[in-house]
């Protein structure tokens, strides 16, 4: 490991724990907001919510790669697909109970993170891009071609919703949802703690300056890969959760349509942000789920929405919002 | 007789002959991504939707105007090398001080936006266009029967490979090119035209995939989706040669193509997912690719 | 998730129906109000052949039942489904849950309608499939909230596979597209094909969704078999039979047997390319004159296209189900099915049959071969009719299904 410590940006402390304070508040806002959401009408139905929570925890994971590592893939539907896979396989035929499944489904995610890693983090940028890509597309011919394992076509229906650690039934919805809610929040504060430790703040040199961290001493492609895998394992989380919360894995979801759809999330909300991939997962579904009724048009203002992100509005939703409060969130 | 793994060498040589065909199109849309790249540090995502667009427009072409294939050979290319050039004008001109991935990610919106419009209008299902009545038929070569337009798909593509081979590496405009691409501040102090090269570039490579599209319209059916899963084995294609020399996307391309085709003889199951196998091997290996500089 | 595309005219039928209602009040009649969802692929492989035409198919059927009259306040739904199970599942859920949706009719893709199987008897609601080729609907995965009307893979291999070996072609080469549909479809034709006395000689998987079989139909050229088995379907099938007849193929009289094509696959194809295929469809617009009086009714709505099998199915289906809720006076899923089970079905699609205890609708199926150019009247004149299978013959017998319901 490196034996040169980073000095801590040049803020001073009254200011770091202003901003703490600032994040500490928003955490306990958005866990209140957790609680109420099913309560509110035409936006509370758990369904909808729960497959909101999902996304926001899959983006969430593929901003720490984007935004703190400055590594794009563009492959991450892999290891989101390939964790709901395995975590309906599990719950399906070997009876699993839920925590079991998504702690399998994550570890899924995490081999499978490790294995490409290791191959795609020989090249950098665009070609690292490209790779991570080719690669996720072989996951999904895989899970084409595997229909015992996957269901093929058809996925992996009716996953059961096993007891909670043999105890808790989570038959109703309602339940189920704050099950998902929690494993959100736990993920997201995950994330959070590895951004501002100083594994994190080597990553940000990394992105901000490859050839000065090199010089420094830090063994670039170690920390790399380490936040690869981190990434992966937390969208092998989010995928596989969503498995079991919606009883379905499919084909959507190694698809490398997904791949890009997870970047649009987190380029709308704000790459580099806490809470950024949050709300551009909450925009992207919540488009999804009511502008269903123009058809092929969703593609198009999708498109649309990439477009004008990467041309003027590359801070994103959040990111704007941060900067106007002069604090990063 | 005897037999090769279980397959008999007539066999064989059938299924070579398919791979050069489908390497054809690989090829001619890796050298196209190649060409952009070389000047335009983009890998051009909306590059699947551009050899869309070229089949669509041989299509409207021919339902609209009453244009046959043949001028629409040169048209469609034409017309979408021009689409390529307002897209360059108007929006990739404003990522260049940016870090190079903006853009991948403005041309994959570019493409959601292309497809999504195309699949609106014309719907997915596909539509027919016809072989030109000069390529209809084919010949009996002995091992296979070889269908008139297929040995068409692969001479015109190699001959449009090696014309742009050759107006890259041994022309002026060429060596302009070369040297725009090495250093461009240095050639625009030469007083040449850095930008308009760089557009006319752009536009170039577009024309290349719908030149691709052209050749396809005929023989896969004229579909919003067709270009959508190839640009990712395209992509595949040029980590595997390496994007360092025009060349090596020409002969990657055919050759991976060639490749396929075996595969879809001894194991079809794999036939898809081969080439990105490659990739992952060439990557240990080689990480540069086949025919790489050192980045 | 959900669209609401309300018809005009389903709506002024609702109207009519509430009016119809207030003058007879004196019988304290409610009209109930009924919500069908049509739930398809409206913007892909699938659309021409299910899409808009099955919702205005549906909407034909409250029009010649004359809800409005009986009682009936219909309302037809619809929305796209994008053959991806997730998407439809989500449909298929709002539909239920928010949108007092009581029927989801069509839904083609058997992924997509395994799903909505499962949910609609989880909310204990009603499907009736029309779209969907996979024959575990009535099968392992059999439900009592199902009734699978068009067709299914069972059939399609008896028909066709059965029906090319009578002819001479006994030994066949199958390319399949990769994937359970297309595996079930080879399994189950194979054993017909062996079962009548002919072999299969080989057969390759072809990756899904493929657009280049060049190098497949090669190797089925090479085995020297009489017929080339197409497990495939939508696009495969399309580019396949294309190259086919581009390779030679065809013309070095080895036949085609195409498992699983709609007629709206050789409209698309022409005539030229798809000539001497042999196929099976339980319905086709020109079968009698009930089945033209109906498509000339039909097809003015589709910018001129005739009925595929699977929009005759939606109208078959609802009409039943109408007939039911009329019968019943109530929307009780479990009352309507045991109606439904219990009455003959007749419209004028598939004439009189029965729904079975598995869910199977039981009518004939038909073999058919693709016209000559030469030999086509007009347009849409597509079809020469070779030979009618028995329902009993064309179907699985209860005896060998899997399905649960039978057993109990």
């Amino acid at each position: 490991m490196a034996d040169v410590t980073i000095t801590a940006p040049a803020t001073d402390a009254a200011e770091q724990a202003d901003h703490s304070a600032l994040h500490r508040t928003l955490f306990i806002a958005m866990a209140a907001l957790l609680v109420v959401l099913p309560f509110i009408p035409v936006v509370g139905y758990p369904f909808f919510l729960m497959k909101v929570l999902c996304f926001a925890l899959f983006a969430c994971a593929f901003n720490l790669m984007l935004g703190y590592g400055g590594l794009l893939s563009f492959g991450h539907a892999a290891y989101f697909g390939f964790a709901s896979y395995a975590a309906a396989y599990t719950a399906k035929h070997w009876g699993l109970t839920p925590e079991v499944s998504i702690l399998l489904g994550t570890a899924s995610g995490a081999v499978l993170g490790l294995a490409f890693g290791a191959l795609a983090i020989r090249r950098q940028g665009i070609y690292f891009a490209m790779i991570t890509l080719a690669l996720a597309q072989m996951v999904y011919f895989f899970s084409l071609q595997a229909p015992g394992f996957t269901g093929g076509e058809d996925g992996i229906q009716a996953v059961p919703r096993n007891a909670l650690f043999g105890v808790v039934p989570l038959g109703n919805d309602t339940i189920t949802y704050y099950l998902v809610a929690a494993i959100f929040f736990v993920g997201v504060l995950l994330i959070y703690r590895i951004i501002h430790s100083p594994f994190g703040q080597v990553l940000k040199a990394i992105r901000d300056n490859e050839a000065r961290a090199v010089s420094l001493g830090y063994r670039v492609n170690q920390y790399k890969l380490a936040v690869f895998v981190l990434s992966a394992s937390l969208a092998g989380l989010a995928g596989a959760t969503k498995a079991i919360a919606m009883q379905l894995a499919s084909l959507t979801d190694v698809h490398w349509s997904m791949s890009g759809e997870v970047v649009l999330m987190t380029l709308v909300g704000g790459m580099g942000t806490v809470f950024g991939p949050i709300v551009g997962a909450a925009v992207i579904i919540s488009m999804q789920n009511f502008l269903a009724g123009l058809g092929a048009w969703v593609t198009v203002v999708q498109g649309v929405i990439f477009v004008i992100c990467v041309l003027v509005f590359r801070e994103g939703i959040v990111g704007v919002i941060g900067k106007w409060l002069k604090k990063p969130l | 007789m005897f037999e090769l793994l279980g397959i008999p060498p007539q066999a064989l040589f059938g299924q070579l002959l398919l791979g050069l065909i489908n390497g054809s199109f690989y090829a001619i849309l890796s050298l196209g991504l190649a060409v952009i790249f070389g000047l335009l540090n983009i890998i051009n995502f909306t590059h699947g939707a551009q050899y869309m667009m070229g089949a669509f427009i041989s299509w409207m072409l021919l339902n609209w105007l009453g244009i046959g294939y043949w001028p629409s050979l040169l048209l469609a290319p034409v017309v979408a090398g021009v689409s390529g050039v307002i897209i360059e004008r108007l929006l990739l001109q404003r990522l260049y001080h940016l870090d190079h991935l903006y853009g991948l990610l403005l041309t994959f919106g570019l493409a959601l936006i292309i497809q999504g419009l195309f699949r609106n209008y014309f719907g997915s299902s596909g539509l027919p266009y016809q072989i030109p009545a000069e390529l209809r038929g084919g010949q009996n070569l002995g091992f296979m029967f070889l269908p008139n337009y297929r040995a068409w798909v692969v001479v015109a593509s190699l001959v449009v490979c090696l014309a742009t081979w050759f107006v890259i590496e041994k022309t002026r405009l060429g060596a302009y090119l070369r040297a725009a691409t090495e250093n461009p501040t240095l050639t625009q102090a030469f007083g040449i035209n850095v930008p308009l090269l760089i557009t006319l570039t752009y536009g170039f490579g577009v024309g290349l995939a719908a030149f691709a599209g052209v050749l396809a319209a005929p023989i896969y059916s004229v579909n919003p989706n067709m270009g959508a899963d190839l640009i990712i084995v395209v992509f595949a294609v040029v980590v595997i040669g390496g994007m360092g020399s025009i060349l090596g996307a020409i002969v990657t391309g055919f050759g991976l193509g060639i490749i396929e085709g075996l595969t879809k003889v001894f194991y079809p199951e794999a036939s898809a997912t081969v080439i990105f196998i490659i990739m992952a091997i060439v990557l240990l290996v080689k990480p540069a690719g086949l025919f790489g500089r050192t980045a | 998730m959900t669209t609401f595309r309300m018809n005009r005219r389903s709506v002024l039928a609702g109207a009519a129906a509430t009016a119809f209602s207030a003058r007879s009040m004196a019988q304290a009649q409610q009209p109930i109000t009924i919500r069908i969802g049509v739930l398809n692929d409206r913007s892909g492989l699938y659309a021409d052949l299910t899409g808009e035409g099955s919702a205005i198919a549906a909407r034909m059927a409250v029009e010649d039942f004359g809800a409005a009259a009986k009682g009936l306040n219909v309302q037809i739904v619809s929305a796209d489904h994008q053959n991806k199970p997730d998407i439809g599942a989500n449909i298929a859920r709002q539909w239920y849950d928010n949108d007092a949706v009581d029927v989801i009719a069509d839904v083609p893709t058997s992924s997509v309608a395994l799903a909505v199987n499962q949910i609609t008897r989880e909310k204990n609601k009603i499907f009736l499939n029309s779209g969907a080729a996979t024959s575990d609907l009535t099968g392992s995965q059999c439900s009592p909230n199902t009734v699978h009307w068009t067709y299914d893979t069972y059939m399609l291999s008896q028909g066709t596979g059965g029906a090319m070996v009578k002819a001479g072609g006994d030994t066949w080469f199958f390319l399949t597209a990769d994937y359970a549909f297309g595996h079930a479809l080879e399994r189950d034709t194979s054993a017909v094909v062996q079962r009548q006395g002919g072999r299969v000689i080989g057969s390759v998987r072809t990756p899904f969704p493929g657009t280049d079989f060049s190098s497949f139909l090669l190797q089925a050229q090479a085995s020297r078999a009489k017929v080339i088995g197409l497990a495939n379907a939508g696009g495969d099938t399309v580019n396949s039979i294309k190259q086919a007849a581009e390779f030679g193929i065809t013309a070095g009289g080895q036949k085609l047997a195409g498992l699983l094509v709609f007629v709206n696959d050789v409209h698309a194809l022409g005539l030229q390319t798809a000539q001497g295929l042999v196929l099976t469809e339980t319905f086709y617009w020109d079968l009698n004159d009930s089945t033209r009086a109906w498509s000339r009714r039909f097809a003015p709505q589709r910018a001129g296209n005739m009925p595929s099998m699977v929009q005759a199915g939606v109208y078959g289906s609802v009409l039943h189900y109408l007939k039911a809720v009329a019968a019943t006076k109530s929307k009780d899923a479990a009352q309507a099915m045991a109606w439904m089970k219990a009455n003959q079905t007749d419209d004028p699609l598939f004439g009189k049959g029965t729904i079975r205890a598995d869910g199977r609708k039981m009518h004939p199926a038909y073999l058919f071969e693709v016209k000559k150019p030469s030999e086509s009247k007009g347009p849409w004149d597509y079809y020469k009719l070779l030979a009618t299978l028995p329902a009993e013959e064309a179907f699985r017998p209860l005896s060998a299904n899997a399905c649960p319901l039978v057993r109990a």
